[in-house]
């Protein structure tokens, strides 16, 4: 019993790392700017299949890939950002969700075309026999998402903290024109926090990409589910995306073990309601939301 | 008035917008015979739908090199349904009202063939689906074929090979859409046939990231033997998990794997799976003599000149299709209800997926030697006794 | 005055038609589109509460009446009340406790709901069908008339149509309709001016669902069969885009979004492996430029010709 127990723990910690880490970059673009990208998901994709054709077809070494592919990914963050939220005359949060709706759409047809509908293995980045710990195995490759993870989030939240840069940027998403009234480049800010959490996705892909595979349509469910774990943690707060993403995974691997497997997506959402009903902003998020 | 004027002008240009959009010219020319397909060329069922689009084009394009069909050219009108019902159902519209086909080829899967039977038959339009649920074919509806293999079959076929290995308790673990519940209902169904138990049953989702849990839970009713039933990546990840999970019983496929691209993605973990396929993809190592070699290189040949990709297990369901119908068109002139008869009437047509004998009780058609036991070894399939 | 027109052009397109299966069906999806996107454009539009879980509602009305007929042999005419009833009574019990929520934690609610509502189309088997989706719905028949293909249908449809922007109108300009767009503009303030917001939400909330119900048992009784993989979280999205290109807060814009969404894949189809990048890029294109959605944007195209054309610009 302790053996299942334990191993349905594993099978949630993986899964919870991999929504913490997609969870992260819906929090960092929220924290600025107030918005949610429904593209998130594809730009997620998009880091791990750049990471396949920079690693595994062009021979590129891993470390040198990874910061390829994260600024790749981070300048087409730019370029949406620059040429698809900025352009919008009088911009309207549901008229911004539409355009990254059709961005996720654009950016999968993007996907398909370059890289063809099959699915492409990534090996992990360490060629480790799964570690057992009382009966129960874990992926080596689950441990490096959950080192990157709390790595990630201990450097954002040192960079909102202790950095001008950081403040300037935190400082945006509560009063965008006091902001500016300060001196802040609120353009340069948004532009910034775009960058990074499209960025932040880059990485996500690449971490993630030995477990899950990499094809163009692996964003939609992915984005998805690291929005209900930026949700459910409390949008904008960096530990709350984390806590979201493993109360979700661990959720859904309960479900699995103790219900059934058909039902766990039900299971997550039906959680994911109960807690919204008893803390409407998330678990740990402070500062409500803007209103449609 | 401004409000009201402002009104009407909108009532006014949406009405001109909507027209402009709605109405376009029907097609008349009649000098081809047409042929529909309508494939999920993307999306979730894209690896069906992709190949199936391009062998039905291949094949078109062949019958036509050769000079078409009593003297007239085919012509295929191919739409994405995106694996969508919705649209499925508009573009068998399209195909059927507007576009004037002949025949429709497809759809992909179960559930979008199923809301096409309807209009198929009410236009009186032969309908050969490439979907595996039984249900296409069961009850038999007068305009509705398939060419693809039944889940009855191919359950049917792992079975045989487990009885006679002596394995009595099994544990399922099926993705849970059309394809991987159509296959869970036969499997609980022919079990006792064939002296098993099913000890554990679960379901996974199409894109889910780790099976580890569900595996946990299998393994926990110690099974003799694991059947995955889904298509890829899901089974790849199953497979891996396995692995990582140091599972010792043996782990059996469905045909939905059945392409290079398994072992490809699963890499050693997919070493001593064992899956039912059709002779497509051994079609190297069978014998000369085998009575669908000859049938099977000139596809994969064919297929690889055309498109430069190896071959999946997928595409052959439309090619057949094609072919059969290049068969039942002969004298019909155009006529849909004769061709509807000439269908029923083919008899020993050897296809990429198997012998197709059709009858008036038969849409489906394919005989037993449309699967056959293969394990992976060294990285490639290796057929089994 | 509208309405008389707009049913006119109905029946004149009907007459038209007369034999045209093609069109006849094609304009009866857009009807159906249209009556979804006018329920949720009351919800979003006027009341300014997003819904990401709308096919749930779809879904229901449409499962509701498979069930009946198929599993209990019911007439259609019998299921039609249970199903918009149904769609009512869920809406009612789900939307108290999820319209407390508001932006983005709302739209996550919804979302939720729309989730588990598919995972229990898909898995509730018995009921359901399953993903394989539910079989041998029949189509609708009055007095021996066939309703359910061609013209009959396409009547049907958008005399619901109909009907229900006549409500809408009437419902716009009514003492809810002014609350509604008090909450729109301010939640607080109209609170405070004594409009019971909640029950006004609620109500919108329970009016779009029974509209969406209806669709879905229309849906439902002219395609014959119903699977899980017609009310999915991206088939909501599609709803929203709907209203917000067609433009928030106007019968009209829902009937226009609807339209553009509807077609926009059967135009698309020539691009084959590019289809998905146009797509995105009209759905991108579109709201960048005409952020007000289409029918404002052709209204304010027009009015600045217009005053171009008088010599004087106004603003």
């Amino acid at each position: 019993m302790m053996q299942e127990l334990l191993q349905y723990l594993f099978a949630g910690i993986t899964n919870g790392a991999i929504y913490a880490v997609i969870a992260l970059g819906f929090s960092t673009l929220y924290n600025a700017t107030d918005l949610i990208n429904f593209a998130q998901g594809e730009f997620v994709m998009l880091g791990a299949l750049l990471l396949v054709t920079l690693w595994l077809q062009l021979g590129l070494p891993l470390p040198l890939a990874f910061v390829l592919v994260v600024l790749a990914v981070g300048l087409a963050g730019i370029l949406f950002e620059r040429l698809a939220i900025r352009t919008v005359r009088k911009p309207d949060p549901i008229v911004l969700v539409i355009i990254t709706v059709g961005a996720s759409i654009f950016l999968r047809g993007v996907g398909m075309v370059v890289w063809g509908r099959d699915p492409m293995a990534v090996p992990p980045f360490s060629e480790l026999e799964s570690i057992e710990i009382a009966g129960a195995y874990l992926l080596p490759q689950s441990l490096w998402i959950f080192g990157i993870v709390m790595i990630l989030v201990v450097a954002l939240t040192l960079f909102y903290k202790r950095t001008l840069t950081g403040k300037a940027m935190s400082a945006c998403a509560i009063n965008k024109r006091a902001a500016s009234l300060l001196g802040i480049g609120t353009e340069r800010m948004t532009l910034m926090a775009f960058a990074l959490a499209t960025g932040l996705g880059a990485v996500a892909g690449i971490m993630i990409a030995p477990i899950t595979m990499a094809t163009y349509d692996m964003g939609s469910m992915l984005g998805l589910k690291g929005f209900c774990a930026a949700m459910l943690g409390g949008l904008g707060s960096l530990w709350g995306a984390l806590l979201g993403g493993f109360v979700l995974g661990i959720a859904e691997a309960m479900g699995v073990g103790f219900v059934s497997s058909g039902l766990k997506d039900a299971i997550a959402f039906l959680l994911l309601l109960l807690i919204l009903y008893i803390r409407p902003t998330g678990i740990l998020g402070v500062k409500s939301s803007h209103r449609f | 008035m401004k409000a009201g004027k402002l009104k009407v002008l909108a009532a006014l240009v949406v009405g001109v917008a909507m027209a402009g959009l709605i109405f376009t010219p029907s097609a008349f020319a009649q000098d081809t015979y047409k042929i529909g397909g309508i494939f999920a060329v993307s999306g979730g069922a894209s690896f069906l739908g992709d190949p199936e689009k391009k062998s039905m084009q291949m094949a078109v394009d062949q019958i036509n090199a050769k000079g078409g069909i009593d003297g007239r050219m085919l012509e295929a009108v191919i739409y994405d349904t995106k694996g969508d019902p919705t649209e499925t159902v508009q573009f068998a519209n399209k195909l059927i009202n507007k576009d004037n086909v002949l025949a429709i080829v497809g759809p992909s899967t179960t559930p979008t063939t199923m809301p096409v039977i309807p209009q198929c038959v009410r236009a009186q339009l032969p309908l050969i689906s490439c979907a595996a649920g039984n249900g296409i074919v069961n009850p038999i509806q007068p305009y509705v074929f398939k060419t693809a293999q039944s889940d009855i079959m191919a359950v049917a076929t792992i079975y045989t090979y487990m009885q006679k290995q002596g394995i009595k308790k099994v544990a399922l673990l099926c993705v849970d859409n059309g394809f991987g519940t159509s296959g869970a209902v036969q499997l609980r169904e022919q079990a006792g046939k064939f002296g098993l138990t099913v000890v554990s049953d679960e379901s996974y989702g199409g894109k889910d990231t780790d099976m580890t849990a569900q595996l946990t839970k299998a393994r926990k009713a110690a099974p003799d033997a694991l059947v995955c039933w889904g298509t890829n990546p899901g089974p790849a990840v199953v497979a891996k998990n396995a692995k990582q999970l140091k599972i010792e019983f043996p782990l059996f496929m469905s045909h939905g794997v059945a392409s290079p691209k398994f072992i490809d993605i699963a890499g050693d973990a997919s070493e001593g799976i064992m899956l039912p396929t059709g002779a497509v993809l051994v079609a190297d190592t069978l014998p000369q003599d085998h009575h669908q070699k000859a049938a099977l290189d000139a596809y994969i040949n064919d297929f690889k000149a055309a498109y430069g990709s190896g071959v999946s297990g997928f595409g052959g369901y439309a090619y057949d299709a094609i072919k059969i119908l290049e068969i039942a068109l002969k004298g019909t002139n155009g006529d849909k209800a004769m061709l509807r008869d000439n269908i029923e009437k083919v008899q020993g047509y050897v296809g990429v997926t198997g012998t197709f004998n059709f009858s008036p009780t038969e849409h489906n058609g394919l005989g037993e030697d449309s699967f056959l036991m293969v394990r992976i070894e060294n990285g490639t399939w290796k057929v089994m006794e | 005055m509208v309405f008389t027109l707009f049913a006119a052009v109905i029946i004149c397109t009907g007459a038209a038609l007369e034999g045209d299966y093609y069109h006849e069906q094609l304009l009866t999806f857009i009807g159906i589109f249209t009556l979804l996107a006018v329920g949720l454009n009351m919800l979003m539009g006027y009341a300014g509460q997003i819904s990401l879980g709308h096919a749930a509602f779809y879904g229901i009305g449409a499962y509701t009446t498979g069930a009946l007929t198929v599993h209990l042999q019911w007439s259609p005419w019998a299921s039609l009340p249970c199903a918009l009833i149904m769609a009512g009574v869920i809406a009612y019990i789900v939307g108290k406790p999820t319209l407390k929520l508001s932006g983005y934690y709302l739209g996550m609610g919804t979302l939720g709901f729309g989730m588990i509502m598919h995972v229990l189309f898909r898995e509730w088997t018995t009921i359901t069908g399953g993903p394989n989706g539910l079989v041998g719905i029949p189509s609708l028949s009055l007095w021996g008339l066939d309703l359910s293909t061609g013209r009959n249908y396409l009547y049907v449809v958008w005399g619901c149509v109909l009907l229900t922007f006549f409500i809408c109108d009437r419902l716009v300009n009514s003492r809810v309709g002014r609350a509604l767009r008090a909450i729109h503009y301010s939640e607080q303030a109209a609170s405070a001016v004594g409009v019971d917001t909640a029950k006004a939400k609620l109500q919108v909330f329970v009016f779009s669902a029974v509209v969406a119900a209806l669709a879905g048992f229309l849906y439902a009784h002219m395609v014959m069969f119903i699977s899980p993989g017609t009310f999915t979280f991206l088939a909501s999205v599609k709803l929203v885009a709907m209203v917000v290109i067609g433009g928030m807060a106007s019968i009209w814009g829902a009937l226009l979004g609807a339209t553009f969404l509807t077609l926009l894949p059967e135009h698309l189809s020539v691009f084959a492996d590019y289809e998905m990048i146009i797509y995105g890029g009209i759905l991108m294109g579109v709201m960048i430029f005409l952020p007000q959605g289409l029918t404002r944007g052709v209204l304010d195209i027009y009015e600045k010709f217009r005053a171009k054309r008088k010599g004087t610009v106004e603003d």
